[in-house]
């Protein structure tokens, strides 16, 4: 970008003496160019400023989601796979994937079927680390791998490192099949978002609201004793 | 011929003598090259920073042939692996220089730093270039843990986990700083290629920034003096006395000092290359399916300390250890030079900081030495995987036999060992007897306690009693069984209860 010359300034002609109003018109040259200069400083901050508004939100999208927006309904099959009185894996695909997600776009959780249509469906991942929690039929013991935590059938904490019981899924059979809510990988904060009350010491809601819920959908219940 | 050798002399002349009239570096780089050393720094004991600076040299070039191969996406990650592993030329030894080079700058990265820390050369006018250092050590971990993320395995996977696991806990802001952490709500594609674009732009891109930094300064600044008891740095007088002490005995760095580093920097590349072609290279294990749960997942070697720290502080410390710990910990390295700039630099008037060191490492290599055990964790195949001693059935009533069934067919055997066979995370059982009365057995096994998680459940009263008479007999030879004292006096009273039915009315 070329700068006008300001009127009366000439540019001097080269081999003349350098004269006194030369080097006065020179002074006032260089702090119009300090001048624009700093402008220029003022314009490229302006422009960063604007920059930064796609940067940071392309960067930080992933945080404004809240966590239950990407939980869906999804089927674990049909309730016969569970027979009642025990605690079982079941896989799943989870509702938000990519191609390129691959393997990793699995999950799995442990169904306990207590009787009837009363489920519980618990996270595989441990509630201190998030590492997958195993289930011993004889011990009734879910235990960890990681750090020795260990959970009774019910998913309440029993022993080790972990602070509470296990993440539970809420759960409803539609016709003949057992839904959970899922998407989100659970752990201490997104399991929060996506769930009002704590799971495990949860009071059955007495009021009718809940009641009037589809008819198909069996709401979970913890009313089972603890 | 003598012609011909003389023309190319002085073609290869021309060509220096035209590239340095455009480049103007040959001069500032011998002057750097021979910057005025100490002579007694010229030795052993400083070999270790251009030792770090020459293994970065090998991680970026491997790093980059990695890279000509290795697909950063969730669903082929493990399969390049493989693919190099087994397929790729060589691909096996280049993955393996790469993960060695990485255990290896780590190892290098912390000698350095120790060395640096017990020879003062920290304090002034150097507090700078030892706070750079602590965020390259920094930068150099974050190489290592987004690395072990790269070889997209089971370990991989559940490491993300426990990450994200830790950063949910920070208040408030967890839910989303692990969306941010994840790209996403699950660890997918979306984790890797985050990892991936860190591993291989972000931190390299600073790290190499700062080590020039760091290298600059320590050109700028000269090398640090061999230090002497009683030899004191004071602001005031340091620079002029380091100024006499490389004018008077100085030795151009260029050759006298940096033989020794030239030496021990190809001894360490050997030994990479050595243990690459001895141990191979590091996994993958398994394939990052998270339905596949018959795993144990376990950090790399570098953190190792910090997965048992986690196994050992009690849970209501935890979330605050794991955040304000860190701080803590970084910003008294960081510092450190600028509290104690200045004063004796030698190790021998310095024991509060040699003991630090000793007490620092030994308390690292116990954590390491832990992880690498890791007695906390159920063994989950002992249950079913060792059988009870033959010893323990010996002579053995058909109750007490039906009592060991019970404890292997409850799976007691994860957590406790027995003939040396078995996980550690309660007590071994073999002289069980002779630490806890009866009722202490029962009472523990049926209500849990410590550790240990309630049974009361799980096992039927004529189980609890088989288990306990079985358990009732695990002792050291000539030694007695427990009792409770107040017992006998029950016993002696009028009113005798048979111990046995007292058993069965248990809850
Ligand atoms: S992750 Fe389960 S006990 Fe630590």
């Amino acid at each position: 970008m070329s700068t006008p010359h300001e009127p009366g300034v000439q540019p001097q002609p080269e081999g003349t003496n350098v004269s006194t109003t030369a080097s006065a018109a020179k002074d006032a040259l260089h702090t119009r160019r300090a001048f624009l200069f700093k402008l220029s400083l003022y314009l490229n901050g302006a422009v960063g400023a604007v920059l930064a508004v796609p940067i940071l939100g392309y960067l930080l999208g992933p945080a404004f989601k809240k966590s239950a927006s990407y939980n869906s309904w999804v089927s674990l099959g049909p309730i016969g796979n569970f027979p009642e009185g025990e605690t079982r894996l079941a896989d799943y695909r989870n509702p938000v994937t990519m191609v390129s997600d691959g393997a990793t776009g699995n999950a799995a959780c442990w169904v306990r079927r207590i009787d009837g249509k009363k489920f519980q469906v618990f996270a595989i991942n441990c509630a201190h680390l998030g590492c997958p929690v195993r289930w011993f039929e004889q011990s009734r013991l879910f235990l960890c791998p990681c750090h020795g935590g260990a959970y009774y059938e019910d998913g309440s904490r029993a022993s080790g490192p972990p602070e509470r019981g296990l993440f539970e899924y809420e759960y409803k059979i539609a016709g003949d099949n057992l839904m959970i809510q899922a998407g989100a990988m659970p752990t201490l904060a997104t399991e929060a978002c996506n769930k009002k009350p704590k799971p495990l010491t949860q009071i059955e809601s007495a009021s009718p609201a809940a009641s009037t819920q589809e008819a198909q959908v069996e709401e979970r219940s913890s009313s089972w004793p603890a | 011929m003598a012609s011909l050798k003389k023309r190319t002399t002085s073609a290869a002349g021309k060509t220096y003598t035209w590239l340095d009239r455009r480049l103007g570096l040959a001069k500032p780089l011998t002057e750097a090259a021979q910057h005025p050393t100490p002579a007694r720094s010229a030795s052993w004991w400083y070999v270790f920073g251009s030792a770090a600076t020459v293994l970065l040299g090998l991680q970026v070039v491997t790093g980059i042939l990695l890279a000509l191969t290795y697909s950063p996406s969730a669903g082929e990650a493990w399969s390049s692996l493989q693919f190099l592993n087994h397929n790729v030329t060589l691909g096996w030894l280049l993955r393996a220089i790469h993960g060695w080079g990485s255990d290896f700058m780590i190892a290098i990265v912390l000698i350095h730093m120790v060395q640096v820390f017990l020879f003062g050369a920290y304090k002034f006018p150097r507090e700078l270039t030892w706070i750079i250092g602590v965020f390259l050590l920094l930068l150099t971990l974050g190489m290592a843990f987004t690395g072990q993320v790269l070889r997209f395995d089971q370990d991989a996977y559940w490491g993300l986990g426990i990450g994200a696991s830790i950063v949910s806990r920070i208040p408030w802001l967890g839910g989303p700083l692990v969306h941010m952490m994840l790209g996403g709500p699950i660890i997918g594609g979306q984790t890797l290629s985050r990892f991936f674009a860190l591993h291989v732009f972000v931190i390299p891109g600073i790290l190499l920034a700062l080590v020039g930094l760091h290298v600059w300064m320590v050109l700028r600044l000269g090398i640090n003096e061999w230090p002497m008891p009683g030899r004191i740095v004071s602001k005031a007088n340091y620079e002029h006395e380091y100024h006499q002490l490389t004018e008077e005995n100085g030795v151009p760095f260029v050759p006298d000092a940096a033989w020794k580093d030239a030496v021990f920097a190809a001894a360490i590349m050997l030994s990479v290359l050595a243990c690459a072609l001895y141990f191979g290279p590091f996994g993958p294990t398994g394939q990052p399916d998270p339905t596949i749960i018959q795993t144990a997942p376990k950090p790399d070697f570098a953190f190792l300390w910090i997965y048992a720290v986690l196994a050992y502080l009690p849970p209501s410390l935890e979330t605050p250890m794991l955040f304000i710990a860190p701080v803590v910990i970084i910003g008294c390295m960081l510092l450190l030079p600028l509290v104690a700039g200045e004063g004796e630099k030698h190790w021998k008037r310095r024991p509060v900081a040699v003991l630090m060191v000793g007490v620092i490492a030994v308390t690292l290599a116990i954590f390491t030495q832990l992880g690498t055990y890791t007695p906390w964790s159920p063994i989950m195949e002992a249950w079913s995987g060792e059988a009870v001693p033959v010893a323990y059935l010996q002579h053995r009533s058909p109750l007490e036999r039906q009592g060991a069934l019970v404890l292997q067919n409850k799976q007691c055997r994860n957590c406790h060992a027995l003939g040396g066979a078995g996980g550690m995370r309660g007590p071994a059982l073999d002289s069980i007897a002779t630490r806890m009365t009866e009722d202490q057995i029962i009472r523990q096994v049926l209500q849990g306690g410590g550790n240990m998680p309630a049974y009361g459940k799980a096992l039927s009263p004529a189980e609890t009693r088989a288990l306990v008479s079985f358990l009732m007999t695990l002792r050291e030879k000539n030694l007695a069984p427990a009792v409770d004292a107040s017992r006998s006096l029950t016993h002696a009273g009028a009113m005798r209860v048979p111990a046995e039915s007292n058993l069965l009315r248990m809850p």
